[in-house]
């Protein structure tokens, strides 16, 4: 195992809420080796997020709690890294590309001044310093890189001023500034509709593959990880319910629940297999 | 107004949460404690004859021996000027306080209530006109305007409700003409639409229900706002009549012996704000539980 | 651009509530039971001095006349004469405005840094101690009856403690007049008197935190809940995951977008702080408008009543005008968009 970028171990998480608890997830095993593309697919409640948040230290205690388990990166248990340790590797190590690129911007700052903050933080952290005008520079490159025409101007607007695209190019932005090896991305762009949310895809992809990235993506639309992805984890109610090369899982699939997510997956006609995204309400 | 207001419809779909709600109302002290005070004050002010150790102090009796005497195991909150039981005196001044709240909520609430449903339901002038009178309302303190109509009326507690009520109906009315926008664009009001229900229908048996949870919190901290400004009025001068006991108007005539009796004064000050701390630990309750954003 | 026109917007409204405001007035005064004029003269004046009185007022002419021509005084800023003093009603209020405006501004400004950090501090330890005492104090400041509060500061802070004055604005002797901008804190600084300022601290202390209790209680609530309201967003939850750090999460990323529910709601609030004002003004003798107000409504004097309440109203309409502007100037979605969000 020492090979994998990320590898987690037997997770067992529980929730308490109102005097009850249940176990959320069940004994989750997942690899990610460095610079591949690994995808984590299931419906919405089957413990994809949570394990998701678990990887980058976002559970709330309570009411979650980490039952059992580890989650390493680098061979390092992150469950068991002090705090500030393990805050050291947000933004830096491992970066995630929000989903919703409507609400997760913070609607009363500048762009600049969101990823400038990040990006200042995360130096902080790293024991590196910039000048402010240093850091703007990262930033404006960081916004071209996801291909803004002018990032001068996206870097001056506030989020309502931009489209629904431009916002999520921010995200994935964001997420690139420190260089990360890992990247971890939320269903980017299901907020979007279908020709934008190909093109996110489209630059994400790229981005990876340049860079040499190991990406993790967590869906629920299985026409996304057939574009994206070269191995796939399937979860349904917590459990890890089949993994295999993605080629393999789309010709033989061996669980009924696999095959019925295949399935579900609508084939438009002209090579675009992103349906059913936008249908979240 | 009982077919207007009717809690059964607000209760049919949260049946099914009513152990979830039990379990939280009865794991949150504060929202007992609020309810405890409410109703035992209800019950002291309606009882207050029976249970009251000299129910004839609430009148004009006069007992200079016992004038001015500090808190002890015979008056419990002191005596007044003139001798009286204050303790007596302050209970059965929640009767002034509570009737006060009653007559005005009792106009307000379902007033406010259809203003705000007839806004938030019909477009064009109508709408205008209600919520623009809101606005108005808004800028009128209701403690002046009962100063105002105490000034050419009478100084008269029934005049101060009218001039209450005329202005707090407006709150009700902002809070469910914004429910009732947000309502009216869910599907199932649009489903009975297309089925050719009635307005009145849509009002009151599809919209009013999903209200009246949001309309119960703001009754309930209601009550002990209006008795604040009731509370003011009186202390102002412009209560009930003497000798009745009203707890506003004690606190007022008591004043004039601080610091030295300060028990005059300030037990029936505490007594109001006792009362008004009920009414919001309750409404605080009701919030936390039906999950009621803060109102705006 | 579009803010501009929010503004011009917000503007008319208040221009529209001002109207509204004098209708309701106009109709408290003149269409209500009850004559102006034999309020004015009091039981014992005769008929003929009655109807020599209502001619002179103009009160036997039809109703819509008399609002035009109590329109016209109003728009010359002429609030007629005091019944009972026989002064301007103007000259009465420019002479106690400037002291109840200083009370108000010290108590809102006051209101509003204590309120914001409570709520703060409440909603970063959301369910524990710190929150309940906060959700404590502020529900007790929110119920607990103004002029109880003044007579229960005057008894501990003036007679048990001997630390403030209970009562007035400055004491006789200091021979200060406050004529630049007549809040005796400014003038007195303008004027390099800072003894007076000082002093003049010390009267205003206590009627302030009378009148601050309940709009504090306000705002920490709204605080608290704006606070856990923004915390739950992505975009917050996005700054955890980047690893910015929580002081400055808290203090930049979630209390700016949570600076507006509190603002609006004193906007909201402000006319009831008027109101309270009354009393608080009354129970320390402080020499404002509504400590005026309240005796010429016991006195009857409806011209001045009248007056009182209009300026009260636009006093109410200036203050949320002003808030609009500071909305806009937090909240890059209203200046963009031209509406709050």
């Amino acid at each position: 195992m020492s090979e994998s970028l990320l590898s987690i171990r037997g997770l067992n998480v529980q929730f308490s809420a109102y005097g009850r608890s249940q176990q959320v997830l069940h004994d989750v095993s997942l690899d990610v080796p460095a610079h591949s593309q690994v995808a984590l697919v299931g419906e919405s409640g089957s413990g994809k997020t949570v394990t998701m948040k678990a990887i980058m230290g976002l559970l709330r205690d309570p009411p979650a709690r980490i039952l059992s388990g580890e989650i390493r990166y680098e061979g390092r248990d992150l469950l068991k890294l002090p705090p500030r340790e393990r805050k050291k590797l947000n933004g830096t190590e491992m970066s995630m590309v929000f989903q919703d690129p409507m609400s997760s911007l913070n609607p009363v700052f500048t762009i600049a001044d969101q990823l400038g903050t990040i990006l200042k933080y995360a130096d902080r952290r790293l024991g590196r310093s910039r000048s402010g005008r240093e850091r703007m520079a990262r930033v404006l490159e960081v916004l071209a890189q996801v291909r803004m025409r002018d990032p001068e101007r996206v870097a001056a607007s506030y989020p309502v001023m931009l489209s629904g695209g431009m916002r999520q190019r921010v995200l994935i932005a964001m997420a690139l500034l420190s260089e990360p090896k890992l990247l971890i991305a939320d269903e980017p762009g299901t907020a979007l509709d279908v020709t934008t949310q190909a093109q996110i895809l489209k630059l994400l992809k790229d981005l990876v593959a340049d860079r040499g990235l190991a990406l993790l993506m967590i869906t629920h639309n299985l026409g996304v990880v057939r574009e994206t992805s070269d191995y796939v984890y399937v979860m349904n109610k917590g459990v890890v319910v089949e993994h295999a090369p993605a080629a393999e899982l789309f010709s033989a699939p061996r669980e009924d629940y696999t095959r019925s997510l295949i399935a579900a997956v609508p084939r438009l006609t002209g090579g675009m297999r992103f349906g059913s995204a936008g249908a979240r309400v | 107004m009982s077919d207007v207001v009717n809690p059964k419809a607000a209760e049919l779909p949260r049946l099914s949460n009513a152990y979830q709600n039990w379990y939280r109302f009865s794991r949150n002290p504060t929202a007992v404690i609020g309810a405890v005070i409410v109703v035992l004050a209800i019950l002291a002010a309606i009882f207050a004859p029976y249970i009251t150790p000299y129910p004839q102090h609430a009148g004009a009796v006069v007992n200079f021996r016992f004038r001015h005497l500090p808190p002890s195991g015979t008056f419990w909150f002191g005596t007044d000027d003139v001798g009286r039981d204050i303790f007596t005196r302050v209970i059965f001044g929640l009767r002034v306080s509570l009737t006060l709240a009653l007559v005005v909520l009792g106009t307000a609430v379902p007033f406010g209530t259809i203003m705000g449903l007839i806004a938030g339901y019909f477009d064009g002038w109508t709408e205008t006109i209600i919520m623009r009178l809101t606005d108005v309302a808004l800028a009128i303190p209701p403690l002046v305007m009962a100063l105002a109509v105490a000034a050419v009326l009478s100084p008269d507690l029934t005049h101060s409700m009218l001039a209450i009520a005329a202005l707090w109906w407006t709150w009700h009315t902002r809070l469910v003409y914004s429910m009732t926008r947000q309502i009216r664009s869910q599907e199932f009001i649009e489903a009975a639409e297309t089925l050719g229900a009635s307005k009145f229908h849509i009002l009151f048996r599809e919209i009013l229900p999903n209200c009246i949870s949001a309309i119960a919190v703001k009754t309930s901290l209601d009550c002990g706002f209006v008795i604040l400004v009731g509370a003011s009025l009186s202390f102002l001068g412009l209560g009930i009549q003497p000798p009745t006991p009203d707890l506003g108007t004690m606190v007022a005539a008591g004043s004039a012996f601080l610091p030295e009796h300060w028990w005059e004064s300030m037990m029936p000050g505490f007594a109001i704000l006792v009362l008004a701390l009920g009414f919001n630990l309750l409404g605080d309750g009701l919030r936390d539980l039906y999950d009621v954003q803060e109102v705006k | 651009m579009e803010f501009t026109l929010f503004l011009i917007r917000r503007i008319l409204w208040s221009l529209l509530v001002l109207f509204g405001l004098s209708i309701v007035i106009f109709v408290i005064a003149r269409a209500m039971p009850g004559d102006p004029a034999r309020l004015a003269l009091g039981p014992r004046a005769s008929a003929e001095q009655v109807t020599q009185l209502r001619e002179e007022l103009g009160l036997n002419k039809p109703l819509v006349q008399q609002y035009v021509l109590y329109m016209e005084g109003l728009a010359e800023g002429d609030l007629g004469k005091s019944l009972l003093t026989r002064r301007p009603v103007n000259d009465d209020i420019r002479e106690t405005f400037p002291a109840t405006f200083e009370l108000v501004l010290s108590t809102i400004t006051i209101a509003f840094f204590l309120g914001v950090p409570l709520g703060v501090l409440a909603s970063r330890f959301k369910d524990r101690w710190p929150d309940n005492a906060v959700r404590f104090v502020s529900i007790l400041a929110a119920v607990t009856p103004s002029f109880f509060l003044a007579l229960l500061l005057q008894i501990l802070a003036g007679y048990v403690l001997h630390i403030l004055p209970t009562t007035g604005r400055l004491p006789h002797n200091i021979g200060f007049v406050a004529d630049m901008t007549g809040l005796v804190t400014v003038d007195a600084l303008l004027r390099g008197r800072f003894d007076v300022f000082l002093e003049a601290w010390r009267y205003l202390l206590l009627p302030s935190i009378a009148l601050m209790a309940a709009t504090m209680g306000q705002i920490a609530r709204i605080t608290r809940s704006s606070m856990i309201d923004v915390s739950s967003q992505d975009y917050i939850e996005a700054s955890r995951a980047f690893g910015v750090p929580e002081p400055v999460r808290l203090f930049k990323y979630m209390l700016r977008p949570s600076f507006v529910p509190p603002l609006t709601i004193m906007g909201l609030e402000f006319a009831s702080l008027i109101g309270n004002a009354f009393v608080v003004e009354l129970v320390f003798a402080w020499p404002g408008m509504a400590a005026y107000g309240v005796r010429t409504i016991l006195q009857k004097d409806l011209n001045a009543v009248m007056g009182v309440v209009i300026v009260s109203g636009v006093f109410f309409v200036v203050v949320n005008l002003v808030i609009d502007a500071l909305v806009g100037f937090v909240d890059p979605r209203v200046r963009i968009r031209g509406r709050r969000a």
